[in-house]
């Protein structure tokens, strides 16, 4: 069938379907199992209005179990045992998770993530915070704000196109195409460089990208955030003589300290899963492995899913305090 | 705030100008990826981008009209022309006849050919060939000439990446796989999480809390654990790789924010209206379709942005459920990478094919900027 009839198809298929379903099976409650009329009408309809939350919740309690929780507890499971011809497995302990930790390329992309880690949330914030300050106090702000918004849109494949090219190198006779080779030459290099082989700092030029694309998520809620400082403290500062930049970081920053916290999170849990800049700038190469990448390596190319389930258990034990963290805080406020 | 007390003008200053730098930062490499994809290969190998507005010098090998064009003039044989025919016009400086010496000749000079008879090369690209036997050959005279080229932008990229039939590698297809991909990947988990958030906002039953809180821990859950126990589970039950595949997989991973926005928002609507419609005899599912529905509109919008712009840039999910050996269903990500790797120097395709991967985006992200920063702020300000 062609692909966009097929589309189309899924849609109808799809959105009837889901429709159908909740339409039906809520008159299917009412009319059928337990009618709102007879001699049992009260518990009737305590009773239908029992189950009926469960008929809303189905469609997406059994998508989430089959594609998030199912494969936790499967990928744990995998981690845990080796593969078999004939579809078969058998339960190796923690076999998978020391041939892992005996991996130097593993220690690589642990190393990696972690400078991912402390590098590009902090980065982005702070950038963030600083565009979000600048721009509340000029009269063309917004555009601003949407100039530097604009790379959220842009997928990492993308970005990562945008900055090869700005990363691009020449012969040293030719002119540079590469933005920051042209302008390492200007400012007095000798040699053009070959950016992102250069073990040790290509890491930062690869984590150039993704700050490059968070500073606006950042930009945009601590914007939000600023704006909602009462008027008064700013004023109460400023009238006992503090200067602006007193203000700013004495009176705003602690007041959306919460915020900064959430943005902060959010981030960090972005540059865990980070694998397509790295996949298509570099793959992994001149030593810029990070787990997302390894664990896409091992399971794809390696084809060995007991190491490369073991290192997405390492993605999720480092997302798991966040987890827990972010249920903490929901349930507070639920309360 | 420029009225507040203390705000001193020098720090206004200050501020134009270092947002002015940032905000230059921040756009420059887009910018270069724009430019470069109206220009030439040739423009873009020989000078940096941001030269492009201006005119810039370039070492060029041009020909002249082959000896079968020949004239007679007073008895000598004569060819002339304009070097550029068919090209934009150029200011050539200097030139030469041997690749080994270009800058011979300046420009109305005139050279001796090795084959005998003499050329002149004009400024403008005018020659004059004469000698008085006749042209022998089957080409015409290599003349290698420094031009100076003014600015020239070209739509020829897109056309050759967009609807060139003999481009193997054209974007055409895989521009109309991801648009497949992207649609009811967004469409059908917003019907899904919509009546799953009314439930967790309007609806009192046992474990509501519990579930609340396990869609906020899902959040967080990384899609990499479900790579391979979902692949085994679509091969298992026959859907193997494809677009439905595909589908399922962008629907499972796009719910818990889903729900998490539109429970955030529904929470929020005024109890009295939803309170009065089951007064008076509305069902929960009237309520649903007739109420909550269209006043969530703005969440609905934002999660849709957000969806929409996750299923369209992403490049996992595609590589492991949907791509299989036969590469028919390639989406347009998958194939920049690709390109990447092979035409890793032809600048001209690479940045005319990204440019057309995240036009779409851009343009939805512009037109529809205000939900997607409601979304934002719903989804982590608390």
């Amino acid at each position: 069938m062609n692909p966009a009839l097929q589309a189309l198809v899924t849609i109808i298929v799809g959105v009837g379907g889901c429709v159908g379903y909740f339409y039906f099976s809520n008159q299917f409650l009412d009319k059928v199992l337990f009618p709102a009329k007879g001699p049992n009408i009260a518990r009737n309809i305590t009773r239908a209005n029992m189950i009926r939350p469960w008929l809303f919740l189905m469609p997406a309690l059994l998508a989430l179990s089959v594609y998030l929780v199912y494969p936790v507890v499967e990928t744990l499971r995998l981690s845990l045992s080796e593969r078999l011809p004939g579809n078969e497995s058998r339960f190796v302990g923690l076999a998978n998770y020391q041939t892992m930790l005996e991996d130097a390329k593993f220690w690589e992309a642990m190393r990696n993530n972690v400078i991912w880690l402390l590098v590009v949330p902090a980065l982005s914030t702070a950038f963030g915070l600083l565009a979000a300050q600048l721009s509340d106090r000029v009269r063309w702000g917004n555009i601003a704000k949407s100039m530097i918004f604009m790379p959220m849109a842009i997928s990492f494949v993308g970005a990562a196109v945008i900055w090869k090219l700005v990363y691009d190198a020449r012969p040293i006779d030719q002119d540079q195409i590469g933005v920051l080779n042209a302008l390492y030459l200007f400012f007095g290099g000798t040699e053009p460089q070959q950016w992102l082989t250069k073990l040790g700092w290509n890491n930062f030029y690869l984590m150039a990208v993704l700050v490059w694309i968070q500073t606006g998520f950042a930009m945009v809620i601590l914007s939000a955030a600023l704006r909602g400082i009462p008027e008064e403290t700013i004023e109460a500062a400023i009238v006992d003589g503090a200067s602006p930049i007193q203000v700013f970081f004495k009176i705003k920053v602690p007041q959306i300290m919460g915020t900064i916290v959430v943005v902060w999170t959010t981030i960090t849990i972005v540059v865990l899963k980070v694998f397509d800049i790295v996949y298509a700038m570099t793959n992994g190469q001149w030593e810029t492995q990070v787990l997302a990448n390894y664990m896409y390596d091992k399971l794809f190319r390696a084809v060995d899913w007991g190491v490369g389930s073991a290192s997405a258990m390492v993605i999720m034990l480092m997302v798991s305090p966040i987890l827990v963290w972010n249920i903490y805080n929901a349930r507070k406020e639920m309360k | 705030m420029s009225g507040i007390a203390g705000t001193k003008s020098s720090l206004t200053w200050a501020v134009h100008l270092s947002l002015a730098v940032m905000v230059l930062l921040w756009l420059f490499p887009t910018t270069g990826l724009l430019v470069s994809s109206f220009r030439t290969a040739d423009q873009i190998s020989t000078t940096g981008w941001w030269k492009s507005m201006f005119a810039s010098e370039q070492n060029l090998t041009l020909r002249t009209a082959a000896p079968d064009y020949q004239t007679t003039q007073d008895g000598n044989y004569v060819i002339q022309g304009n070097l550029f025919e068919g090209s934009a016009a150029a200011t050539i400086s200097v030139w030469g006849i041997s690749s080994r010496a270009i800058d011979d000749y300046k420009a109305g000079d005139t050279a001796q050919l090795k084959k005998g008879g003499t050329v002149t090369v004009e400024v403008n690209g005018d020659y004059l060939m004469q000698n008085t036997e006749a042209f022998t050959g089957k080409r015409g005279q290599r003349i290698f000439a420094t031009a100076e080229k003014p600015p020239e932008f070209t739509l020829g990229n897109y056309e050759f990446v967009l609807f060139d039939p003999s481009n193997r590698e054209g974007l055409a297809k895989a521009f109309f796989n991801t648009l497949t991909v992207t649609i009811p990947a967004t469409i059908i988990p917003i019907l899904v999480a919509a009546f799953a958030a009314y439930a967790l906002a309007w609806m009192d039953f046992p474990g509501r809390a519990l579930l609340v809180a396990a869609v906020v821990g899902l959040l967080v859950v990384p899609l990499q654990l479900a790579l391979i126990p979902i692949l085994k589970l679509h091969n298992e039950i026959g859907i193997g790789k494809g677009y439905l595949g595909a589908w399922l997989a962008h629907t499972g991973f796009g719910l818990p924010l889903a729900i998490y926005l539109l429970r955030n928002y529904m929470v929020g609507l005024p109890r009295d209206i939803i309170e009065n419609a089951r007064v008076d005899g509305a069902t929960d599912f009237q309520i649903f379709t007739k109420i909550v529905l269209p006043l969530s509109f703005p969440a609905l919008a934002s999660f849709a942005i957000f969806q929409f712009l996750w299923t369209w840039n992403d490049l996992l999910v595609a590589l492991v459920f949907l791509i299989d050996s036969t590469g028919d269903t390639t989406v347009m990500t998958k194939q920049i990478v690709e390109l990447l790797g092979t035409r890793g120097g032809n600048w001209e395709i690479l940045a005319t094919s990204a440019f057309v991967s995240i036009a779409v985006p851009l343009l939805v992200f512009f037109s529809m900027q205000k939900y997607l920063v409601r979304g934002l702020l719903a989804g982590s300000v608390k």
